[in-house]
């Protein structure tokens, strides 16, 4: 048996989590106000996942960049990826809030999504 | 120029306001902002994790704020962009604002009531006291997130973070995103004045340590920022001898703290809050000038936009509530009491009849507590609690008021709000 300590990242209040994982990998979850905190609990010990926000650059916008986000969450570990593959890119003007900018970004079946209107 | 209503700032305080303000039936009005755009701050904050209470979604700032803009645009309420206001007056009840753009020059607006929503802003470099010459390379974080989120240009490739608040935290993140090598983040305090969950995910995520209890001492280079040195500090704050370590960077961001943006109020007079650097207010949001509204973090800074905008909307009821005729005067106003590891309150007052059927008290505590009620007293009396596994500075906590309790309690003269062991 094993126990984790977590902070729950599902909303701004931080839910301290306590995890313990029993012997036959069950999941016992103590410390999340609502069920959020479970999932992310359990996600973060399997395959930890987050959204990715940045920018990408936009030609002849009011602003020289627009901001971005995966329309959901990504694993951890592709986040570097992600981002790297944002920096390659160039929309035109006019970008409207929700506009994919880019289709299963790094391999992780999830489009970045714009966040701005430029 | 003659309105009813005006509302200074169109960030997401003002924008809630003249929502619920028009809402509420309240059909002349005006938002005043200085900004090109409306949406104020969170245009540039591009992370996610806004408007979990108010939309039960995960938002962005901009995509918040578009929410917001939207249905200002649908309601046609006026605003006018690029209109920076310089003075509000009350004379025989009429507000005059004057400010001034480029159309116009300078104007004069008349108004039953005036709601401010100005905002806060960062604490500067100079108000810090951090030895060193003024080498380019120090911004406070704010700045810093406005070019990388806005202007798409990185400040520096080597940074330091002094100040653990949440737009530290999250320019931790986002500038090593942008490819920069975030050393650490140092924070004055025993605990981090930033949420939780942006420890987890924008420092703990990335390997950048967080030194709690260190400060920067001093700051190298004389064009650039070459480097600074931090130390540890004793529980006064101050720096302890011997402890200091030279870290080479091109870059210092401050997350110091924000400052309500209060001159405004100031000028008009209202009576100010010294522990939020905000007005004092009443239960209708009301500072002690009558008809004049505050909301926002010019009334005392937020953590969460959603409350920023729950808070302005009620100011904007009661702003067209007051226009209208339709609040009640004040007969007795009730001080409210912050004691025992609360800071503050808002609203500093309450008229036990004027107020609703539950009323919400917003406050900050002083310290990191744990396993703590929160309580509150009239009289001798615990007529109502609350108890908290956590309570930590960064973040707000609220009680809500009821009226039966209040009424049941009979007359008295204060209310204390005040932390207690569990």
């Amino acid at each position: 048996m094993e126990t984790r300590e977590l902070i729950c990242i599902g909303c701004p209040m931080g839910c301290n989590l306590t995890v313990t994982i029993k012997d036959d990998n069950e999941m016992e979850i103590t410390g999340n106000t609502c069920n959020r905190g479970a999932d992310y609990a359990r996600k973060e010990l399997t395959d930890p996942r987050r959204i990715v926000t940045s920018t990408v650059r936009v030609r002849g916008g009011k602003y020289p960049v627009t901001s971005v986000k995966t329309a959901s969450d990504i694993p951890k570990g592709k986040i570097k990826e992600c981002v790297k593959a944002l920096s390659k890119i160039e929309m035109e003007a006019p970008v409207r809030i929700g506009d994919v900018v880019l289709q299963n970004v790094a391999d992780t079946g999830v489009d970045i999504v714009a966040t701005k209107n430029v | 120029m003659k309105t009813s209503i005006i509302i200074i700032g169109g960030g997401p305080a003002g924008l809630a306001a003249a929502i619920a303000a028009k809402e509420a039936g309240a059909d002349d009005l005006i938002i005043l902002e200085r900004d090109k755009e409306l949406g104020g701050i969170l245009n540039q904050c591009i992370h996610n994790g806004f408007g979990l209470h108010t939309f039960k979604e995960e938002l962005t700032g901009p995509e918040y704020a578009a929410r917001y803009i939207e249905k200002a645009k649908e309601l046609e309420i006026p605003y006018m962009l690029k209109t920076m206001v310089v003075d509000i007056a009350s004379e025989s009840g009429v507000k005059k604002v004057t400010a001034m753009n480029r159309e116009k020059g300078l104007f004069v607006i008349e108004a039953d009531s005036v709601i401010l929503a100005m905002g806060c802003r960062e604490r500067p470099r100079g108000a810090l006291n951090i030895p060193g010459y003024r080498p380019a390379g120090i911004y406070s974080a704010g700045t810093a997130q406005y070019y990388v989120n806005i202007e798409g240009k990185m400040p520096g490739k080597e940074v330091v973070i002094l100040g653990s608040g949440d737009i530290g935290l999250i320019m931790a993140r986002r500038m090593t995103l942008e490819g920069a090598k975030v050393k650490l983040v140092a924070e004055l305090m025993p605990y981090s004045g930033g949420l939780k969950r942006n420890i987890v995910q924008c420092l703990d995520d990335y390997g950048i340590p967080l030194k709690l209890s260190h400060t920067v001492v001093d700051i190298d280079g004389r064009d650039r920022v070459k480097g600074v040195t931090i130390a540890k500090v004793d529980e006064k704050g101050k720096p302890v001898a011997g402890t200091e370590e030279y870290i080479s960077c091109d870059t210092l961001l401050l997350s110091c703290g924000l400052i309500p943006e209060n001159e405004l109020s100031e000028k008009l007079g209202t009576g100010m809050n010294p522990v939020t650097n905000g007005p004092f207010v009443n239960e209708s949001l009301e500072t002690d000038i009558p008809g004049v509204f505050a909301c926002g973090n010019v009334l005392h800074v937020h953590d969460l936009v959603d409350y920023v905008s729950m808070e302005a909307a009620v100011a904007g009821e009661n702003a067209a509530a007051y226009v209208k005729g339709l609040l009640k005067e004040t007969c007795k106003e009730i001080p409210l009491k912050a004691e025992g590891g609360v800071r503050y309150t808002v609203p500093a007052r309450i008229d036990v009849n004027r107020m609703k059927e539950e009323q919400i008290v917003r406050f900050r505590v002083a310290n990191v507590f744990k396993d703590k009620k929160i309580c509150v007293y009239v009289g001798d009396s615990c007529i109502q609690s609350l108890r908290k596994k956590v309570l930590a500075p960064g973040e707000m906590e609220q009680v809500k008021l009821k009226k039966v309790k209040l009424l049941e309690a009979g007359d008295f003269d204060s209310i204390t709000i005040c932390l207690e062991d569990a």
